[in-house]
């Protein structure tokens, strides 16, 4: 069993116990401890069940490598899925629960599928769920659903605040071990502003447990003064508890800092995302010890080894009382030594390799009383939820199992692999190690910034230096080479004093024994998260799935939440071994941040609630919201919908401002359209080119309506221009068009016609623009008295400037429902009083408000055309017979050349045309009209489809607007539109203008 | 995320701060220009594995428009330089066929 040690922990303070749940149990451990330390501490390796089979697993690491102990943490706006127990720090009243079983760890039903795992291979659910084809939505799909997934999502909101930091630095260090310390300090002494990122809560990484001397001091006293210098310089910012998440282009990382997770009633964000921009980046990020491929390689109890003297060393707990030590290196005799200084059994090492002569540290063991058995491995781990023993084999024999040996953990050691994941993210390379079999960085192929010069460095054991004098020299190196990079020159300084532990060089072995048969390939992991096998990589490789990418996908191999921190070497040399090839040439599979998942509250940072987008709001915004405003999103902005009274439903609302504007009066709050000033002696010539109508000619005074296009000749935009002066034109546009139309004008002015003498500003939010509209509008504004508003003195399709009500305003006398209408603009400051006023002159003209759905169905009635709704991107001008509006005296405007293209000047396009249901109902909008026959892919041929369709409540029926195959050919034809509900709506084809045809209404 | 420098207002920034506005120097072709000429105009585009030239719009910082020369291997910057002009200046072309030799794109080189 697992347990506290009476002595050890130099992490823990063991003055201070602290309480925490698991599956409801009560436990303790003492601050410092991390939630895996802690539940080994109370026995509980059994942390969790694997994500296929089912099968019971335990705690493998010590570090954000496990791949196993992954809990739910928290309740309710604090729960949070797939917390890794090794990085989670323990705090007074942590609550945290298993995941992936029912009903109870201890008892799991679908641990079944592990007794079928013979016939749930690799690409099992690709083989078996195909056919029959409708089975798969009905009975499988599902069913894979209800099992899929690793922990729940949470339900609650989440409770905590989170941030990002934006910063810049010359040299920023990648991890806080011994290496990454040092390079820091040598960075930060040749001048270098520095900030050096550590993921644990600890400086000084895994060597204060690995032990040795640097300038003739104890390494772990070399950390304490490493850090006490470092934060005495001015130029050092030092962040514990703080990944580096990503490395990308031109020295953008991402750092992710877990401010509050070990201390949750702390005020403050609980993440804190650093977009740091290095100068240049030293990766010390240390290495990851690789498990080794025997049967039964999953059972709880089964650790890294160093994970193990992680647990004596730095939390003074055993995780068991007598462990089996396998390995194919030196390293793993430390934990012996560590075992043995503990107090605990080993009862024999299991060395794959025959070494010649005894290294060190094998003499060591030896002279301590360890059993050490040369040549050979685990032929399979005994035991259900709890390692019972070993049966020990010869490595190069297929298994014959020579004794077998009682223990309750095994600590396996299959070499180490630098984490080359930062080094990687942004492109750079690797190479094969033939004498330690890894992948390290070929610092010769780095990642390159703008300058073109490599901005990112290895450092240390992350550069494959493992002995400690090689990586005390190569981090000193390193720092004073991106202190170098980033401008700064270092002073002549000898790398500390070290001395490495001569070791015996390791011996690769990727399944053990060598010769293992099926049975035992079949129980021997690689990748735990995602229950991948030895066996199945095998059949991956031997079904043709040849490269690592596509052999990773078929069997899922490090595909799960550990990103196969512990699996993919192995998995490669499987797949290498299989195909009969060398490892380099398999190659790895991609690298991609985040280095260990973050969370999605870190990413989204304070771009949540209120703030994850801005609201534009008109300077009548608060008037609307006092007067029954139902909102709707428009752009960025908030329009009424509809403004509803007591009583009123939203579409009884919108009936009734409809029939209003056509009987009295309406007051739109029409602010959000754009407002675009084009002035300069180019501007004519400008906008002829930017509109498909004639600008150049209009007069001062007038106005004119436009139509836009993109260079591809479809429609892109439409409003109303007013010439101010002769080099002054004022363009309206879409509400959602004000920016995208400005950004067009600029584009075409800066890239293509920088010799025309226009400016262009964006005006919209200077202004407040109020639509009075209807018989009694003029009344109205001669109500509040001023300007001269009479037919004669500012006719239909002109603007002047006066002030009406002793405001200054500018009106246009425009119209986008058909009726009498101005357009009064004034000072967005204003806008409020303007807009009182006319409230109060009309009160006695039947004066009400109106929304945007009144607005469209007063267009919609007088067959106007609506900016996406008639049009959708793919449609020109004329599809909607607009042909009047393009002009035939210009040589050229933007979407003239594509509109004569063979596809846009086809007469098969669909045209606009209005659409009259048979029966007065409202047709669907977007409903599609069919044809007979069908077309290639066997589907029913179409004819047209529906763009606009309301309710009129002045025309007492419905009306709608489409665009038809030879539409406006096919006057009084009836179509048929099919709803999603089996029943079919018939329309008439009709002229598009419902209402007023003759536009007498308008003009009086 | 690439570091630009903007050659209008000097302003050297994040790539949020700007907004790529697709391959440089194109010639426009309006109505007169054949089918095959316009169809280039609009749709054809260099793919390069290296050198390529591009349009970019400070959008976040002074509003004004830019070209810049770039590796799209490396991400490497060669220099940005003023939209006003129909062809890259001899300047940046030099730079490239420094670290390029033997470098094309399009009729250039």
């Amino acid at each position: 069993m697992s347990t506290r040690l009476a002595t050890g922990g130099r992490l823990l303070n063991k003055d201070k116990a602290v309480r925490f749940t698991f599956n409801g149990q009560q436990m303790r451990g003492f601050e410092g401890d991390t939630l895996a330390s802690a539940l080994l501490a109370n026995d509980q390796m059994l942390v969790g069940r694997s994500f296929k089979y089912h099968r019971p697993r335990g705690i493998v690491a010590a570090g954000p490598e496990e791949p196993n102990a992954l809990v739910n943490l928290g309740v309710e706006g604090k729960f949070e899925p797939n917390q890794r127990a090794t990085t989670t720090e323990l705090f007074e009243g942590l609550l945290a629960t298993s995941q992936n079983h029912w009903p109870s760890l201890e008892f799991d039903v679908g641990a079944i599928n592990a007794k079928l795992s013979r016939f749930m291979p690799a690409g099992f659910y690709y083989k078996m769920f195909i056919h029959p084809r409708p089975l798969w939505k009905h009975l499988y799909e599902p069913f894979i659903r209800q099992a899929a997934g690793l922990g729940q999502a949470p339900k609650g909101r989440d409770a905590d605040t989170y941030e990002h930091f934006h910063t810049f630095c010359d040299v920023l260090v990648v991890g806080g071990g011994i290496a990454g310390l040092l390079a820091a300090r040598s960075a930060a002494q040749a001048g270098a502003r520095v900030l050096i990122l550590e993921q644990t809560a600890h400086w000084g990484g895994r060597a204060p447990v690995d032990g040795g001397e640097v300038d003739g001091k104890p390494v772990d006293k070399i950390v304490d003064e490493l850090v006490s210098e470092l934060s005495d310089m001015g130029n050092v910012t030092m962040r514990l508890r703080t990944m580096g998440a990503g490395v990308y282009d031109h020295g953008y990382v991402l750092g992710y800092e877990r401010l509050t997770d070990h201390a949750p009633e702390a005020d403050g964000p609980r993440h804190r995302l650093w977009r740091i921009r290095a100068g240049h980046v030293v990766t010390a990020t240390g290495a990851i010890e690789r498990p080794l491929s025997f049967a039964g390689n999953d059972i709880p109890g089964v650790m890294l080894a160093a994970a193990v003297r992680d647990y004596v060393v730095n939390y003074g707990v055993s995780p068991g009382d007598r462990t089996v030590i396998v390995t194919n290196n030196d390293d793993a005799y430390r934990t012996a030594s560590a075992l043995k200084a503990a107090g605990l059994d080993v009862p024999a090492i299991l060395d794959a390799r025959v070494l010649p002569v005894d290294s060190p540290l094998v003499a060591e063991a030896k002279a301590a009383g360890i059993r050490v058995l040369m040549g050979h491995g685990v032929a399979k781990v005994l035991g259900g939820k709890r390692v019972t023993g070993v049966a020990v084999c010869s490595q190069a024999g297929e298994g014959a199992v020579l004794e077998e040996i009682a223990c309750d953990t095994v600590a396996m050691s299959g070499g180490w692999s630098p984490v080359v994941h930062l080094w990687s993210h942004c492109g750079g390379k690797l190479l094969w190690d033939n004498d330690f079999a890894m992948f390290r960085p070929d610092v010769d192929k780095a990642p390159l910034g703008a300058d073109g010069t490599a901005f990112v460095s290895p450092a240390g054991s992350a550069n494959g230096h493992f002995g400690l004098a090689e990586l005390v020299g190569d981090a000193h190196a390193m720092g004073r080479a991106a202190a170098k990079a980033t401008g700064h020159t270092p002073k002549k300084a000898a790398a500390p004093d070290a001395h490495s532990v001569e070791e015996a060089p390791m011996a690769p072995v990727w399944l053990m024994p060598q010769g293992a048969g099926k049975a035992l390939r079949g129980k021997a992991w690689l990748d735990y998260q995602n229950d991948v096998k030895v066996s199945d990589v095998q059949l991956a490789a031997q079904e043709g799935f040849e490269s690592v990418e596509h052999a990773k996908r078929y069997t899922t191999l490090g595909m799960a939440t550990d990103q196969g921190k512990l699996s993919n070497i192995n998995g490669l040399a499987i797949l290498s071994d299989a195909l009969n090839q060398p490892i380099p040439q398999t190659g790895t599979t991609t690298f991609r941040p985040p280095y260990t998942p973050i969370s999605m509250g870190a990413i989204a940072g304070e771009a949540r609630g209120k703030v994850f987008q801005p609201i534009r709001r008109t300077p009548l915004h608060d008037w609307h919201d006092a007067n029954g405003a139902n909102w709707e999103p428009v752009g960025q902005w908030r329009r009424p919908y509809a403004f509803v009274r007591n009583g009123e439903t939203v579409y009884d609302a919108v009936m009734r401002e409809t029939k209003n504007v056509r009987e009295n009066l309406g007051l739109l709050d029409a602010s959000t359209l754009g407002k675009l000033i084009v002035k300069g002696p180019d501007a004519g010539k400008f906008l002829d080119m930017l509109y498909t109508n004639m600008m150049s000619t209009l007069k001062p005074g007038k106005c004119r309506y436009g139509l836009m296009c993109s260079e591809n000749g479809f429609l892109i935009d439409d409003g109303v221009v007013a010439r101010i002066d002769d080099q002054t034109f004022l363009c309206h546009t879409t509400t959602g068009g004000a920016e995208s139309i400005h950004q067009h004008m600029e584009e075409w002015l800066q890239t293509e016609w920088w010799d025309m003498q226009v400016y262009v500003a964006n005006v919209t939010e200077q202004y407040a623009q109020i639509a009075v509209v209807g018989p009694n509008a003029r009344k109205a504004l001669e109500a509040l008295g001023g300007m001269d508003v009479s037919a004669e003195a500012l006719g239909f399709m002109e603007w002047t400037d006066g002030t009406l009500g002793g405001f200054d305003v500018r009106a246009y006398r425009i119209s986008f429902s058909g009726e009498l209408s101005y357009e009064i603009a004034v000072k967005a400051s204003e806008g409020q009083a303007l807009w009182d006023a006319l409230m109060a002159v009309g009160d006695s003209l039947g004066v009400m408000s109106y929304g945007t759905e009144a607005l469209h169905i007063l267009r919609a009635e007088k067959g106007f055309i609506m900016i996406g709704d008639e049009t959708d991107g793919t449609v020109i001008p004329q599809d909607l017979g607009l042909n009047w509006a393009l002009s035939k005296k210009k040589d050229d405007y933007l979407g003239k050349r594509a509109q004569q293209r063979t596809h846009m000047a086809d007469p098969a396009r669909w045209k606009l045309v209005g659409l009259e249901t048979v029966d007065g109902s409202v047709l669907p909008d977007g409903a599609y009209a069919v044809a007979d026959g069908t077309n290639a892919n066997g589907q029913r041929n179409m004819q047209g489809r529906v763009t606009s369709s309301y309710h009129s409540p002045n025309l007492k029926k419905g009306i709608a607007m489409g665009l038809v195959l030879h539409g406006p050919e096919r006057m009084g034809e009836v179509i048929e539109f099919p709803g999603t509900d089996g029943t079919t709506c018939k329309a008439k084809i009709v002229s598009p203008v419902f209402y007023d045809p003759d536009g007498e209404k308008q003009n009086v | 995320m690439l570091i630009l420098t903007c050659p209008n207002c000097g302003v050297t920034g994040e790539e949020t701060e700007f907004h790529a506005g697709g391959e440089a120097h194109l010639k426009r072709f309006g109505p007169g220009s054949s089918d095959g000429e316009f169809e280039t105009y609009l749709f054809m585009r260099e793919n390069p594995k290296g050198v390529h030239f591009e349009r970019w719009r400070h959008v976040y910082g002074c509003g004004k428009w830019f070209h810049a020369a770039r590796c799209t291997t490396t991400l490497e910057v060669f220099g940005t330089y003023s939209a006003q002009v129909t062809e890259p200046p001899k300047e940046i072309r030099d730079t490239i066929s420094e670290k390029r030799p033997g470098w094309t794109w399009r009729d250039f080189a």
